[in-house]
């Protein structure tokens, strides 16, 4: 993995110490809140419902174990001890105190880590493939490239103000597993009939308020060109997105607006003036940078499974987390690994610090010292030989990170939601778990088979619901939470927005709203078909009529919701502390 | 006071802000030196550009274009900042320098910060107006949060990766 050079360690360390300089006026009042707000938001830091969060960056998800100790670290001496990984493949820690942030950012430096630009309207931390490097379908790695251009981005002096927040995804795989199409700018990496690498580059993706499935602004930018590319293209954005109205200032509704030959135009006039120039990415750069992406010492193995054939017949435990958590690899007598983070009665994708250090070890013992996370909020271990599964597995069982719900019902996406979040209208976590509980059951899983459910406890779409197979909503009514369901929503190459089947539900009617949708998959589904799949061949009319068709009743063993936290001020008029804390 | 070239300095320009019910065509442009919105400079450039000593500003919502055969004309242009967070400033300075080669005074007014001055610095702003409420002497700190940065602006044609030999 990428690793920093003395010119990277100065940048870090004088942000650190621009951080503790802002974060000491903030706290004589010489800063504003109003004023020191968009700077701490820039590193990563949020005022939520109980205390300061902190997103940490971890660019195109990739972690060393020494850096996944350093979580557990920060854990253990500024949180709670544990930490939530996120759907852009960072990691959150909730219960913080804003003097001893810069303390944080010092202590992630020392492992060359930072919380740089995870909020804020500026370009945010770029994601990628969580299988990029090792992926049997990967054309190009992405990896020295998302690099290259987490460089350019970071403290990029014209765009730290943009109208919104910008995030870029990049893939270079045949199946997208980074979500390109819903992003603000998507790079797919792909090599033309010569063989040389560039980017179809999508603009104007994303969730939220306004869900658009990105549009194809140029078929083939050489790879050269990328920064100039992406540059006109932010640049534009700057200068003409709206600022008049924050649910229309991403830049998706400037590209609708002007429609996307009109926007491309004026991104190639932009561009006509940087291109060729000095901005071009070098040869020489590529090739320093890729040369910390080169494969890890591999052994020259054979592709029998030994592992698999010896306990396949005879233990089912081992058998279904085998069919769900371990995935190909282009090296022969190698895998990659997802340890789950769903295991029922946890909030998904959180950790524990011993979970972090643990999974520090897995990566030492197992996969070269690397992990990754993934926007699923899952861990991966990517270059596992298969005559090691069984230890791992037994590992991973101990640490209860070997859940076999990899890509089933509860391997859900799920925001913070209104436990934590102060944009929240509803619960995202407590539904989750119910879910969890009420549907634990592996073998009904495994025949439920490959499912995406999604929540998201506000519009926001931090949860991804619009691209959820079921996608679930928290909406407020009344001061109360509900929950509004919809269907057909998928991620990657078949991208596609979920539509809503009708009125929302309490909190107790969920788990039998989900049971009636996926009755009538059970019903009506051919063989091996998907969810998804079977949806798309019925539409949303079976659903509907099974989901209203006769009152739903409320499971009167879910505890009622507990609205006290969702009554909670908002904390800002406390400048230091929120309220709770 | 203000802030040019890294010094803190006494200043004399004064800027021209339309008041309500003021048109760009019909308002009196003072005496002295006066730094007029772009729109006054358009309405009343026939008498305007017989003064000596004259400045410009643009407006967040305005394009440096409009400047661009005109750039000789003034003897300091400004770009105003309605609020620290609206970010349009940055690129019409960006564009001012770099594309159309502005060589003089680029001052940046309005809503002007401290923690914004390093970015505007990059993009080609020598001169700064902080806001009043804020200790000018603090804000000087501002332009010199980082002796190192990865891309290329107005202040450094080439990025990091041709600046240096990397890897080190």
């Amino acid at each position: 993995m990428y690793r920093y050079d003395n010119f990277d360690h100065q940048i870090t360390a004088e942000r650190v110490a621009q951080f503790r300089d802002q974060v000491a006026r903030r706290l004589t009042g010489e800063l504003s809140e109003d004023e020191f707000r968009i700077l701490r938001l820039q590193n990563g830091l949020y005022m939520q419902i109980h205390a300061y969060m902190m997103r940490i960056a971890v660019p195109y998800g990739l972690v060393s174990a020494a850096q996944m100790r350093m979580f557990a670290h920060i854990a253990r001496k500024y949180d709670r001890g544990y930490g939530h990984f996120t759907t852009r493949q960072n990691i959150q820690f909730n219960w913080l105190k804003l003097q001893e942030s810069p303390d944080i950012l010092a202590d992630l430096a020392t492992v060359e880590m930072h919380a740089n630009q995870t909020s804020g309207n500026c370009i945010r931390n770029i994601t990628s493939d969580e299988f990029a490097g090792v992926a049997q379908d990967e054309i190009v790695d992405p990896r020295p490239y998302a690099e290259i251009l987490r460089q350019w981005s970071t403290f990029h002096p014209e765009f730290g103000y943009l109208p919104r927040k910008f995030k870029f995804a990049i893939t270079g795989a045949v199946n997208d597993r980074a979500a390109i199409a819903v992003h603000d700018i998507g790079l797919q990496a792909v090599r033309n009939v010569q063989g040389e690498v560039g980017f179809r580059v999508l603009v104007g993706g994303g969730l939220g308020r306004t869900p658009v499935i990105g549009v194809e602004i140029n078929a083939f930018v050489p790879w050269q060109h990328i920064i100039t590319y992406a540059e006109s293209i932010v640049r534009v954005y700057n200068e003409y997105g709206r600022r008049d109205n924050i649910y229309k200032a991403r830049i998706k509704i400037l590209v609708k607006a002007l429609g996307i030959e009109e926007f491309k135009r004026q991104v190639e006039v932009d561009w006509q003036f940087t291109k060729d120039g000095p901005c071009t990415i070098t040869q020489a750069e590529l090739d320093r940078v890729s040369a910390y992406f080169t494969a890890p010492a591999y052994q020259k193995l054979h592709d029998v499974d030994v592992a698999k054939a010896a306990l396949q017949r005879d233990n089912k435990g081992y058998d279904s987390w085998y069919k769900r958590s371990v995935k190909p690899h282009k090296v022969p007598g190698y895998v990659s690994v997802v340890l789950s983070l769903k295991k029922t009665g946890i909030a998904p994708g959180d950790a524990t610090a011993d979970q972090m250090d643990a999974a520090a070890e897995l990566a030492e013992r197992y996969s070269f010292g690397e992990l990754r996370i993934t926007h699923m909020q899952n861990l991966v271990l990517a270059d596992v030989k298969q005559s090691d599964l069984i230890a791992l597995w037994e590992a991973a069982k101990k640490l209860g990170m070997a859940t076999p719900n990899i890509g089933l019902l509860t391997d859900m996406i799920c925001c913070p939601g209104g436990d934590f979040c102060t944009l929240a209208n509803a619960r995202s976590i407590p539904l989750a778990k119910a879910i969890a509980e009420c549907f634990e059951d592996m073998d009904f899983q495994h025949d439920i088979g490959e499912i995406e459910i999604n929540i998201s406890g506000c519009i926001n779409a931090c949860g991804h619901h619009h691209v959820g197979h079921i996608g679930i909503l928290g909406v407020d009514k009344d001061g109360e939470e509900w929950y509004q369901v919809q269907i057909g929503g998928a991620q990657g190459n078949e991208a596609a927005l979920g539509k809503v089947i009708g009125r929302s539900f309490s909190f107790e009617q969920m788990p039998e709203v989900l049971a009636r949708l996926l009755q009538v998959y059970v019903r009506e589904r051919y063989d091996d078909e998907r969810f998804i799949d079977t949806f798309r061949r019925l539409g949303i009319e079976p659903y509907k009529t099974e989901v209203y068709g006769t009152p739903v009743e409320a499971d009167e063993e879910l505890k009622a919701p507990d609205y006290e936290l969702l009554q909670v001020g908002m904390p800002y008029d406390m400048p230091y502390y929120s309220p709770r804390f | 006071m203000i802030i040019k070239d890294k010094t803190v300095m006494e200043d004399d320009w004064q800027v021209l802000r339309l008041a309500e019910g003021e048109t760009a065509e019909s308002v009196a442009v003072p005496v002295g030196k006066v730094i007029v919105p772009l729109k006054v400079w358009q309405a009343q450039r026939a008498t305007l550009q017989a003064r000596t000593e004259l400045g410009v500003w643009l407006a967040s919502d305005e394009r440096a274009e409009e400047l661009q055969t005109e750039l000789d004309k003034f003897a300091l242009i400004a770009v105003d900042f309605p609020k620290f967070a609206d970010g349009r400033g940055y690129s019409i300075a960006y564009h001012l320098r770099a594309r159309f080669a502005y060589q003089g005074e680029l001052r940046a007014i309005g809503d002007v910060l401290r923690d914004q001055m390093f970015y505007m610095q990059r993009v080609g702003f020598n001169s700064y107006a902080p806001r009043a409420d804020k200790d000018i002497q603090a804000a000087l700190k501002g332009l010199s949060d980082f002796s190192l940065t990865y891309q290329a602006s107005a202040d450094e044609a080439q990025p990091l990766f041709r600046r240096v030999a990397r890897g080190a």
